[in-house]
């Protein structure tokens, strides 16, 4: 039955159906509604919720739950994540899978609570110390707030890592149709946690290895296990990019905001195109040149001074002429903004025939 | 030749060969005479003597102790610095029949882990912490700790501890006995032959607990560091007691049994029920085609918080979604549902709704003068603007739109219930657009409004504003007034 | 001829860390550092042959797990009469 949700809430659902039953966070604007709805729905499905004392604490019981075994969630905003990023390197040190939510609001600092994506870089590029990397990923709809959760448990358990759902204040904040199914959700064997039975008894959770070459060999081991997810998990959504004169890109609430701008700019006689990463790590590059390969330039929005856009023009190595347009301070870009900058920027004229 | 019997060797808890100790694994890393392998020796005996070794989880911590998990053949976690009693907390909460043992010194425990513990005692979680206070940093090579004592030199207290630079040595065992929930404390101290065997005596004590369910126990022990206190072992044993021992005083803080709580349990449900999952078997429910097609609608509604302007939104954008429609609702949100101005875009649509942001509305519901002057100018050519007052502002003028003045706020004091305003322009939307069965709002509000008066007066308001349009002057006539 | 000890112990010197705290603690003053070094440098404790009363002290003063071993003299075997009147003891109680 379609149900109208709240993208935050959106996110537990989506972790229950998941087998997620362990909840451990503190509260934050625009993210709250995530832990009070895994106050209410983990305890009646006989799961844990815990308000931990702060962020710090929050995620290191991300850790005790992962290294448990479970299937773990937290969920905060960038003031939070930055405390967090302590226990991110952890967790990918000792390849523990567990998810994070990002609800983004306006920073730097304690900024304000309107959305914004400035924290792609903290994400996307580490944050935490170490050669490690998250997989992110990044929702633009209620329906992905439920879908992209339940990737995202599948996604850290094959890979033994930290995944990340990456959104913002107004995709956590919004109400739209939400439809869950029951489906059996094969919960992967763990036979490297720590479950206080015989069993477990010679297992072992760290990230410290104390010998240069030992522990070479386990940041390798992490490398090759990034190369693999970079190869087979980039996911990416077109629209009207049939040989685009003009590819927008953008994720998350700016591509709802671009869908609006392409077709804007179509009416006024530009053939443009929308490309939405749907992850962020891995970035989809490949299908991002092949997508921009005949276009005339590739126009970057994002809620923010500049950070996926240097993934952009990585991805398109100087190829492509590589535009950018961003707001920042918790401003949304309307459509009609985006498309007017696209127009002066391509040096046409508007007529919005009004 | 007469036969012996050994009675006291190598705990069967503690691996055989430190293999995962990259050299010398018959040995610990331990510095000689350090407090530690003593401690890990008591703690090796009791988890063994209690049968607990295959339930056991110890949790190292940063620290000299880092690589407890050398030595303890158990379960094994390593935790970032000062984590331990939230990685703890979390193991034990993940398996409540696990044996959950927390091993920190003071700097990760007393210092940078202060929070943790604090709020994991105070949560009175179901394991055991061992606190291994030497007053000292080890690992790091001598720094002060936050148990220092005054005038105790150290490599960051280079004439000695002073109170008016490091404030004085952290007490831990007592302020934790000032939270309700622990249920055992004790401070022992390893300075001679007889504190040694109390310690044994609490260390087996709070593993008892724990097998019992019992409660949070925390045993600090004073323990000596020769290497950085720069002391022969004896002299560092001896140490303990006549330095640490007159700041630290040794005993009992805390044993008694949690008295029973009131504790509410929260209803049990399958994950069907708890998410109104569609059946196994049932079709997938795509976009249905309206039996007459309803038009699209994009609309604002703005006013002052407590006014059930986001509410106003959801029963529309429900509605949608009953009549098959895709819809968005995105509201203001944070410091406005704490009174000052709140707003709320809903877009009712027959495809994906693409900008969920409504830049253009076609109808604006105005619910007050600020919201009013903020928004009119956005209206679309040819919207519609609802405005809750009998007539608009004196030399204000909606040049693009027609204006419908209801006066919602006063309608709905007169059906004694002024929170139901936003009822009666929901009533008047529907009756001016069209754009939904105004049936359908009182079934959606029923599943939102619980007391049957309330959700009456809700219908009467619903019917007021439609009938307010109904005997409207024409907006023509008002738009100009 | 002496009486042999109550107790005896042994120490394994690729465990010994030559600390001392076992010579110290040991009430009945029977073990001592050795004037030899071992491989690590260090003069490893032992047992110097009789007095241990096997009252395990040293064990626990000990940092290292397996360094000490600690052993009791077993008492004399009972005689087949003194477990009959125990059994009969037993029964009557």
């Amino acid at each position: 039955m379609r149900q109208l949700c709240k993208g935050n809430v959106a996110v537990v659902k989506g972790a229950l159906l998941a087998g997620c039953r362990a909840y451990y966070g503190y509260p934050i604007t625009p993210a709250s509604e995530i832990a009070e709805a895994a106050a209410e729905l983990l305890p009646q499905a006989g799961g844990t919720f815990l308000q931990a004392e702060s962020e710090v604490a929050a995620i290191n019981m991300v850790y005790g739950a992962a290294a448990a075994g479970l299937r773990v969630l937290t969920a905060s905003s960038g003031p939070g994540i930055s405390l967090m990023q302590e226990g991110l390197s952890y967790l990918a040190g000792a390849e523990l899978p567990c998810v994070i939510v990002d609800v983004g609001r306006g920073g730097p600092g304690l900024g304000n609570i309107a959305p914004e994506q400035g924290d792609y870089f903290a994400l996307v590029k580490g944050g935490g110390h170490g050669n490690y990397r998250n997989l992110v990923l990044a929702p633009a709809s209620v329906q992905e707030m439920a879908d992209l959760t339940m990737l995202a448990f599948d996604l850290a358990d094959r890979y033994r890592n930290p995944a990340v759902v990456l959104t913002d204040g107004y995709i956590g904040q919004m109400m739209e149709p939400l439809e869950l199914r029951a489906h059996d959700v094969p919960q992967p064997e763990k036979p490297w946690a720590v479950c206080g039975t015989p069993e477990t008894r010679q297992n072992l959770i760290t990230s410290i290895y104390m010998e240069p070459d030992v522990l070479e060999a386990h940041v390798r081991k992490l490398e090759a296990k990034y190369r693999q997810a970079a190869q087979a998990e980039a996911r990416y959504e077109l629209y009207c990019a049939d040989e685009p004169e003009v590819l927008l890109v953008g994720y998350g609430i700016v591509s709802r905001v671009l869908r609006s701008a392409v077709d804007l700019a179509r009416a006024q006689g530009v053939r443009a195109g929308l490309f939405r990463p749907i992850t962020l790590w891995p970035f989809p590059s490949q299908a991002l040149a092949r997508a921009a390969r005949r276009c005339q330039s590739v126009f970057v929005v994002e809620m923010s001074t500049g950070q996926m856009v240097e993934d952009v023009r990585l991805a398109l190595d100087g190829r492509v002429d590589v535009e950018f347009f961003g707001r920042v301070g918790g401003n949304v870009p309307l459509a009609e903004e985006v498309c007017q900058e696209l127009l002066v920027r391509m040096g046409m004229t508007v007529d919005w025939g009004v | 030749m007469s036969d012996y019997r050994v009675i006291e060797a190598k705990s069967s808890v503690f691996f055989d060969r430190y293999e995962r100790k990259p050299e010398l694994q018959q040995q610990t890393h331990y510095c000689p005479g350090c407090g530690h392998g003593v401690v890990h020796k008591l703690i090796a005996e009791a988890i063994e003597d209690l049968g607990l070794q295959d339930r056991t989880i110890l949790v190292s911590p940063v620290g000299c102790s880092v690589f407890a998990y050398y030595y303890f053949n158990t379960g094994n976690v390593q935790a970032a610095h000062g984590r331990t009693p939230a990685v703890a907390t979390a193991l034990k909460r993940s398996h409540p029949e696990s044996i959950v043992i927390g091993y920190q010194g003071d700097g990760d425990l007393a210092a940078i882990g202060m929070s943790e513990i604090v709020h994991a005692a105070n949560r009175g979680e179901k394991f055991t912490i061992f606190f291994v206070n030497n007053a000292i940093y080890g690992m790091t090579g001598g720094q002060m700790a936050p148990t220092t004592l005054v005038g105790q030199m150290s490599t960051t207290t280079p004439w000695g501890r002073r109170p008016s630079n490091e404030g004085f040595p952290l007490h831990m065992a007592e302020l934790l006995a000032t939270l309700e929930a622990p249920v055992y404390i004790e401070r022992v101290a390893l300075c001679d032959n007889k504190n040694i065997m109390r310690t044994r005596k609490a260390v087996r004590k709070a593993l008892e607990l724990q097998r019992d369910a019992a409660g949070f126990s925390f045993v600090e022990i004073l323990s000596p560091c020769p290497t950085i206190w720069k002391m022969t072992p004896a002299e560092a044993r001896n140490w303990v007691a006549e330095k640490m021992l007159p700041v630290f005083p040794l005993g009992v803080l805390r044993d008694r049994k949690l008295p029973p709580s009131g504790n509410a349990v929260p209803p049990q449900h399958s994950v069907a029920e708890l998410l109104e999952l569609a059946a196994p078997g049932e079709a997938p429910s795509t976009l249905q085609p309206p039996r007459a097609p309803l038009p699209g609608l994009a609309v604002n509604i703005a006013g002052f918080g407590g006014q059930g302007i986001l509410l106003l939104g959801q029963v529309l954008a429900e509605m949608g979604l009953r009549a098959g429609q895709e819809v968005s609702w995105l509201p203001s949100y944070g410091p406005e549902m704490r009174s000052g101005s709140a707003h709320c875009h809903v877009c009712l649509a027959n495809e994906r709704v693409g900008s969920p942001l409504v830049e253009h509305p076609q109808v604006l519901v105005a619910m007050n003068e600020p919201s009013l002057r903020k928004f009119a100018a956005q209206v679309a050519a040819d919207g519609l603007v609802l405005y809750n007052r009998d007539a608009l502002p004196a030399g204000f003028s909606v040049p693009q739109a027609r204006v419908y003045c209801v006066p919602a706020s006063e309608i709905a004091d007169r059906l004694g219930a002024a929170k139901t305003a936003n009822m009666v322009m929901l009533g008047a939307l529907l009756e001016l657009t069209h754009a939904l069965p105004a049936e359908t709002a009182l079934a959606v509000l029923q599943t939102k409004v619980r007391n049957p008066a309330l959700l009456e007066i809700n219908r009467h308001a619903l019917d007021a504003g439609a009938e307010r349009i109904r005997k409207a002057v024409p907006p023509a006539i008002l738009t100009t007034a | 001829m002496p009486s042999e000890p109550r107790g005896k112990v042994t120490i394994n010197s690729n465990e010994c860390k030559g600390c001392g705290l076992c010579v110290d603690a040991c009430p009945p003053k029977c073990l001592e550092l050795a004037p030899e070094l071992t491989p690590y440098g260090v003069h490893p404790a032992r047992y110097l042959g009789s007095a241990c009363t096997g009252c395990g002290i040293c064990f626990y003063a000990c940092p290292e797990p397996g360094a000490i071993t600690v052993y009791r003299m077993m008492p004399p075997p009972k005689s087949p009469a003194t477990l009959s009147q125990e059994a009969n003891r037993a029964a009557t109680l």
